[in-house]
């Protein structure tokens, strides 16, 4: 006796949580079975392997039928066919979207493209993540690009109101976008220390301060592109450290307020021209793409390690950043002091997070 | 012109391209009625084209609106080319042409393609302007209303049941047309729809002339089913309960009156039992007119094995010679009588009906069926179909002479079935023999009848389990004894129905599902040989079938089956036999004696112990069965037993057949000579294999239980959460191991599977109860068999067990009065002098009864509730319920103002606000269930009856995920386009739901399939009972529409 055909349909669609999971993590119907029979469901239940993979098909066959509605989730909500109440509708749109914290760092800053996508297979061995599912989950990134990306509005609210997203996970596709589009380095092994939500988070900084959208709210891609204009007036801030007087007026400020209150005072001291050089001139070099990219291995390099192997303390770090950009406000000869704020005030912001081991 | 349609196109969403080069469609819309057609602009480039069209204008008989759908097509325009259909929309308008349904259909419906499935959805707005005029030869019979529930509908009272009402139409099947061989399978699909749909239309009005001629006004117990019988043709027929209703005016006067959680009980009358496939017997040679009437239905009723051979010329069973007739005697002449006039000079009796307004129903005779094989033929000419009609014909009088027989004038829960295969046809009927109140029956009297009826002095909870057939000159062998309630008259030892449990039924524990199952390998033969060979084997499937239940009822401690459904069906190679029913414990009749097992060969040593092993077994299961089910009946003493009866003779043998040793039990099976039902013989390896395959059935899991009536019996504090559901096997056996032990053991392992997979499926929802389980099963190949399962899963609290003691006691008062406020004096009087007089242990047993449903020990309870306070109660409560009607009375809350808090609307609103800031949901829930109601919900209007088929083929079968994809996406979409009907018309549930049909034909090796399915319902709109309190005390008069214009907007 073998079975041709085992279906069941409810007037309200069940949804398994558990086996959700187990789909949405790329298990093929057999694995998740396995896994299920693991779990110790038949000793609670009392159910037999065959239940377990019938109910295990029938869930698997649902979310299939659900999975192109889960692609434009306003159709989910519009859709006749299956009655979700919708705390469920909302979970399976939310779980859909959630991704790996191991494969967004593989692919984050990477262009979401078809090359990109043949390396899903190495990307699967290395994080030990399905291939189904990195498969799904960098669709789901390109989907969420393809379908911001010339939108004129707020990012975060585009993604919102096109994906149904919580705000938290809404926020992630807004760094995700944004860094695909601008392509900033982050698979360099000097940036492995760095997880996905400090770069969120800088993402996040970037995209209130220096894109279009910060200055004028009805562009196209104001929130995807960073503000042209601003970066080539970045140059302008070389003057900090090409003008030796105003360089050493600086840093002369700069020890006076701090002396004494800075574990490492001195080092700081010894530091500082390099330390200047070297926020000012990420700056400068913001005009060409390829330093764009690279604007996290700059500052990594250039900041976070000197820092880092002279044991600099956090709250150390935190006081020079404040009072490194606070004094360039008292240096009569400086004339650019918005830019300096929009330029410092986010930088200060993504070196702290930055700033960890 | 008695009749003026109205169509607007309003837009569409959600289409799918039709042009691959803009990756958008050009679409327009044809609206068509009759032979008119109208069509919309094209909206160009847009997936969600915005029509908003004119208002299309159709001026038509009342006919035609009966018989035809309105038809919208979607189409893409395509300048070079033929426009290419996108899909269509059916919608049938009768719901519009009876004043108190619904006064617009107006919403979202999916654009359905037979092959594609739903594509997309259309919002339409359609009206209907009747025009009066009354004195014509009325060919229409607008305004007659339809239900599917087999009750009186909650919010009207039944002034008249006039009868039974059938008609059947046949046509050609468009599918085997020859113009069917030049057609694409879409145009073959649509034309079958089309031709069904109209069909039914057409039907229901022919039902509704008659219903009319009888003076009635509504048709309730609907049932219109498909055959398709090939070559041959295409059948459609429907039967039904005419009635005249009338609308309770005041939604108060079916207002809970308190908010225990047992109302849903009191206030819904357990229904219907809309099967579509009934019971068994005589069937009847294919050879014309030879009607070889066998009738082991009467068996049925109880014991088994007597009655297979005699009895087929029905012993017209003397009314008047019955000298024996005792204290029940002239009242039950009188009452045969009276109703005689009433009933019997109809051609049919029958009602189809599976619960009863209170009083209705007297006496229950037991179940009475006929089936009859036939050997189909072209039909000819289309508008003669006289040979169907005589077939059933000839049916129903061999049910109505089985009734007879049993001293019962009428059948109730009545209904009729067809299996098909190749050109062999299966005709089955099955119903209840009854005893009815004739004074529903006949107009006039009915009027204030409820005081009236009481004077007849029916002992409650226990009248309708009275033998109705003379003790003296029994039909067949049962065992009688006066009944455990009353005391008064005599009961049968066990008692099988089609019905619904009666409300007022005194249940001990309690039920749950028992199903038999068989199966039978046949040659395969043609025409006669076949037939022959068919109807030779039926009467060894009922018995084995009877058998089967009666032992697996014994099993599980129980008395009485209710909903009792069996279904033979016919394949190539093999019959099957499935029959449910849902077995309880009834105070009333004896408790039932064990199983005995006895061996042929006594000399065996090791053969005796293996016997006494399994007889361990069994009585171990038993015991089981008897704590799981909580059947705890009080014991009763032998002197009360004893005392009224008169004659010693009978004495004795009220005794035997009561105790439960294992001698009483052999001596009594020498008195009849014969084989008694509950002793096994197992004299060979099959009975061995019987009394295992007894044994293998697992309950349900803790947490869960089942039933296949509409509630189940000792259950009733029900919470909101109902889930109903579909599920489909479908198994191939394998053709080396055909004998009827492996099919057996094979169909049965798929039913007690299939269960499993249902328990393990809704298991978040425990504790809960599968009610309404209908199993149907179909052999589309040879070796294929498919089983399809609808049922409600309906979720109850388990710690409100210990209210419904109080609750569970006043309900037995409170039941009868549930319908109509006007029966609020009954209980009163019930409880003054009914209640008094009886005996202390009836009410005391009423009492444990009630106890043992809350899931805690009886004799604490029992001691903790006296008699006084139980009477005090009473009368309290009734008291109550009379304030409440009263005060809510004042209040006049109309209906409408609910409607707009539980439309799609109201829930569409509420989802906007919880979800994240995505564009307006307007999708509302609908619920379905088999139901005659929704728990903890008042019905508060009947919207039309919804009756939809749908064809769906593919021919990219594995694309689409195989069978299993197919047809789960299939029976989703239907769902989904009921629910958006029952949208449309302003309702917010299904209830009665029905799939009559589930055809579905497979050929993978051309990666082909096609399904075929039929489901009907009653739509309604439903208010939650916490949202009604909240609106009484708040605003007692807002006046507003129906909110259902709010979703065109959208």
């Amino acid at each position: 006796m073998t079975s041709e055909l085992d279906i069941f349909v409810g007037n309200t669609t069940l949804i398994d949580e558990d086996v959700y999971r187990l789909w949405l993590d790329g298990y093929s119907v057999n694995d998740a079975v396995a896994l299920r029979v693991r779990s110790g469901i038949l000793e609670q239940t009392g159910a037999t392997a065959g239940v377990l993979q019938s109910d295990t098909m029938d869930h698997y066959r649902t979310f299939h039928m659900l999975e192109r509605l889960l692609h434009a989730p306003p159709k989910l909500l519009h859709q006749l066919i299956f009655q979700i109440p919708p705390s469920r509708q909302a979970l399976l749109i939310e779980r859909y979207y959630t991704f790996d914290e191991a494969f967004v760092r593989e692919v984050l800053g990477k262009k979401l493209s078809k090359g990109t996508k043949k390396d899903l297979d190495d990307i699967s061995t290395k994080t030990g993540i399905t291939l189904k599912s990195c498969r799904r989950q960098f669709d789901n990134f390109k989907r969420v690009f393809k379908v911001v990306e010339e939108m004129r509005g707020s990012l975060v609210d585009n993604i919102q109101q096109h994906f149904l997203l919580s705000d938290r996970l809404a926020r992630d596709y807004a760094a995700i976008v944004f860094f695909a589009n601008n392509r900033f380095e982050t698979g360099k092994k000097k940036l492995q220390y760095l997880s996905f939500g400090d770069f969120a988070f800088c993402a996040e900084l970037m995209i209130q301060n220096w894109t279009l959208g910060a200055v004028d709210s009805q562009m196209d891609d104001m929130d995807v592109d960073l503000d042209k204009e601003f970066l080539q007036d970045l140059k302008e801030l070389k003057v900090l450290v090409a003008d030796k007087d105003l360089l050493d007026l600086h840093k002369s400020l700069v020890c006076t307020v701090l002396r004494g209150k800075l574990s490492v005072f001195s080092e700081m001291e010894t530091n500082f021209k390099n330390l200047s050089r070297g926020l000012v001139n990420v700056a400068a070099k913001l005009t060409h793409n390829k330093d764009v990219r690279d604007l996290f291995v700059d500052l990594v390099e250039k900041f976070v390690e000197p820092c880092r192997s002279d044991h600099w303390p956090l709250s150390d770090v935190r006081l020079f950043l404040t009072q490194y950009s606070v004094s360039v406000h008292s240096l009569d000869g400086f004339r650019h002091q918005v830019l300096w704020d929009r330029y410092m005030g986010t930088l200060r912001g993504c070196l702290l997070r930055l700033y960890h081991d | 012109m008695p009749g003026k349609l109205k169509v607007k196109i309003v837009a569409g969403r959600h289409l799918p391209v039709m042009d691959r080069a803009s990756d958008l469609t050009d679409a327009f819309v044809e609206v068509k009625f009759g032979n008119t057609t109208f069509k919309t602009d094209v909206y160009l480039k847009s997936l969600n084209p915005q029509w908003n069209s004119e208002w299309f204008k159709f001026e038509v008989d009342d006919e035609d609106l009966q018989d035809e759908p309105l038809q919208i097509t979607v189409l893409d325009h395509d300048t070079y080319s033929a426009n290419d259909a996108i899909g269509k929309v059916y919608i049938d308008i009768d719901p519009l042409l009876y004043s108190e349904a619904a006064t617009v259909i107006s919403g979202w419906f999916p654009i359905y393609d037979t092959i594609h499935g739903i594509r997309g959805e259309i919002n339409v707005v359609v009206k209907v302007d009747l025009f009066n005029d009354l004195n014509r030869f009325r060919q229409s019979s607008c305004g007659v209303k339809f239900f599917c529930t087999t009750s009186i509908p909650k919010c009207y009272r039944a002034v008249v049941i006039h009868g039974f009402v059938e008609e059947l139409v046949v046509n050609e099947d468009p599918e085997y047309q020859w113009i069917d061989r030049i057609r694409t399978p879409r145009a073959s699909n649509e034309a079958r729809q089309r031709l069904i749909s109209l069909m039914s239309g057409e039907l229901q009005r022919k039902i509704g002339l008659k219903v009319l001629e009888m003076r009635g006004n509504a048709v309730v117990g609907y049932l219109q089913c498909f055959d398709l019988e090939g070559e041959s043709g295409l059948v459609v027929r429907a039967i039904g309960t005419a009635c005249t209703l009338d609308k309770l005016s005041s939604p108060a006067a079916f207002l809970p009156a308190c908010n225990s959680p047992s109302k849903e009980m009191k206030e819904s009358p357990f229904n219907e039992d809309p099967n579509p496939n009934p019971h068994s017997s005589g069937p009847s040679t294919p050879l014309k007119n030879q009607t070889y009437s066998f009738s082991p239905s009467k068996s049925y009723s109880r014991q088994s094995s007597s009655s297979d051979t005699d009895l087929s010329l029905t012993p017209k069973t003397g009314t008047g010679s019955g000298s024996a007739g005792k204290e029940g005697g002239p009242l039950k002449a009188l009452l045969r009588q009276q109703t005689q006039s009433a009933l019997e000079q109809r051609e049919f009796p029958f009602l189809t009906l599976t619960a009863f307004p209170p009083g209705l129903l007297v006496h229950v005779g037991g179940v009475v069926s006929a089936r009859s094989v036939k050997l189909l033929d072209r039909i000819h000419n289309p508008d003669e179909p006289e040979t169907r009609d005589a077939w059933w014909a000839e049916i129903r009088q061999e049910i109505k002479s089985h009734a007879k027989a049993l001293g019962c004038h009428a059948v109730v829960g009545y209904s009729e079935s067809t299996s098909i295969c190749e050109e062999v046809c299966i005709l089955s009927a099955s119903g209840t023999a009854a005893v009815l109140n004739p004074r529903f029956l006949q107009e006039g009297t009915v009027e204030g009848s409820l005081e009236q009826r009481i004077e007849e002095n029916l002992p409650v909870g226990c009248g309708f389990c009275h033998i109705p057939y003379d003790e003296l000159n029994m039909p067949f062998p049962a065992h009688l004894t006066y009944c455990y309630n009353c005391r008064k008259q005599k009961v049968p030892d066990v008692l099988f129905t089609t019905i619904d449990l009666p409300t007022d039924a005194v249940v001990v524990g309690k039920g749950c599902l028992i199903q038999a199952r068989l199966c039978r390998l046949k040659k395969k033969a043609q025409a006669e040989a076949n037939a022959t060979a068919i109807s030779n084997l039926l009467p060894f499937m009922e018995y084995e079938v009877h058998t089967q239940l009666m032992n697996k009822l014994k099993l599980k401690g129980m008395n009485a089956l209710f909903g009792l459904r069996i279904q033979i069906t016919v394949g190539e190679n093999m019959l099957m036999g499935l029959a449910s029913a849902t077995g309880v414990y009834l105070a009333a009749l004896p408790t039932p004696g064990g199983i005995q097992i006895a061996g042929k060969t006594p000399n065996d040593g090791s053969y005796e112990q293996h016997i006494s092993h399994m007889q361990k077994k069994i009585n171990d299961t038993i015991a089981k069965n008897k704590e799981l089910y909580e059947i705890n009946p009080p014991e009763v003493s032998e002197e009360i037993i004893g005392s009224p009866i008169p004659e010693p003779r009978q004495r004795s043998r009220l005794l035997r057949s009561q105790s439960e040793s294992s001698d009483e039990v052999t001596e009594l099976d020498l008195s009849h000579g014969k084989k008694d039902a509950f002793v096994l013989e197992i004299d060979d390896a099959d009975a061995m294999e019987d009394v295992h395959s007894l044994l293998t059935d697992v309950p349900p899991p803790s947490g869960f239980y089942s039933c296949n009536t509409e509630i189940m019996p000792g259950i009733n504090n029900w919470t909101s959460e109902i889930q109903m559901f579909t599920s489909v096997r479908v198994v191939r056996l394998s053709s080396l191991n055909l004998t009827n032990q492996a099919l057996n053991k094979n169909f049965n392992g798929l039913c007690e599977n299939l269960l499993k997979s249902l328990y393990f499926k809704l298991r978040s929802m425990t504790p809960c109860c599968l009610c309404h389980v209908n199993f149907t099963v179909s052999l589309p190949e040879d070796e294929l068999i498919q089983v399809t399962v609808t049922a409600v899963a309906i979720t109850f609290d388990k710690n409100q067990a210990l209210q419904t003691t109080k609750a569970h006691a006043e309900k037995s008062l409170q039941r009868a009065s549930a319908d109509n406020e006007e029966m609020l004096q009954f209980p009163l009087e019930l409880c003054s002098d009914s209640l008094p007089s009886h005996a202390f242990p009836a009410a005391k047993e009423h009492l444990e009864s009630a106890s043992s449903n809350s899931g805690t020990p009886a004799a604490q309870r029992a001691t903790s509730v006296d008699y006084s306070s139980f009477a005090d109660r009473c009368s309290s409560w009734i008291e109550l319920i009379k304030l409440k009607a009263q005060t809510i009375r004042r209040g006049s809350i109309k209906t409408t103002v609910t409607v707009e808090k539980a439309s799609p609307m109201g829930d569409g609103n509420f989802r906007n606000r919880s979800a994240p800031p995505c564009a307006s949901s307007t999708v509302g829930v609908v619920k379905m269930t088999p139901l005659s109601f929704i728990p903890g919900a008042k019905i508060t209007k009947y919207l039309g009856i919804i009756n939809m088929f749908f064809i769906r083929e593919t021919t990219s079968l594995r694309e689409e995920g195989g069978v299993s994809g197919f047809l789960h996406a299939f029976i989703a979409e239907v769902f989904a386009m009921v629910r958006a009907h029952v949208a449309a018309l302003g309702g917010n549930a299904v209830v009665s739901y029905i799939m009559k049909q589930c055809v579905f034909m497979e050929n993978p090796s051309k990666n082909q399939a096609q399904c075929l399915i039929n489901v009907s319902g009653d739509a309604v709109v439903f208010v939650r009972e916490s949202d009604l309190e909240v609106m009484s005390a708040q605003q007692p008069a807002v006046n507003c529409q129906p909110s259902c214009t709010g979703e065109v907007t959208t």
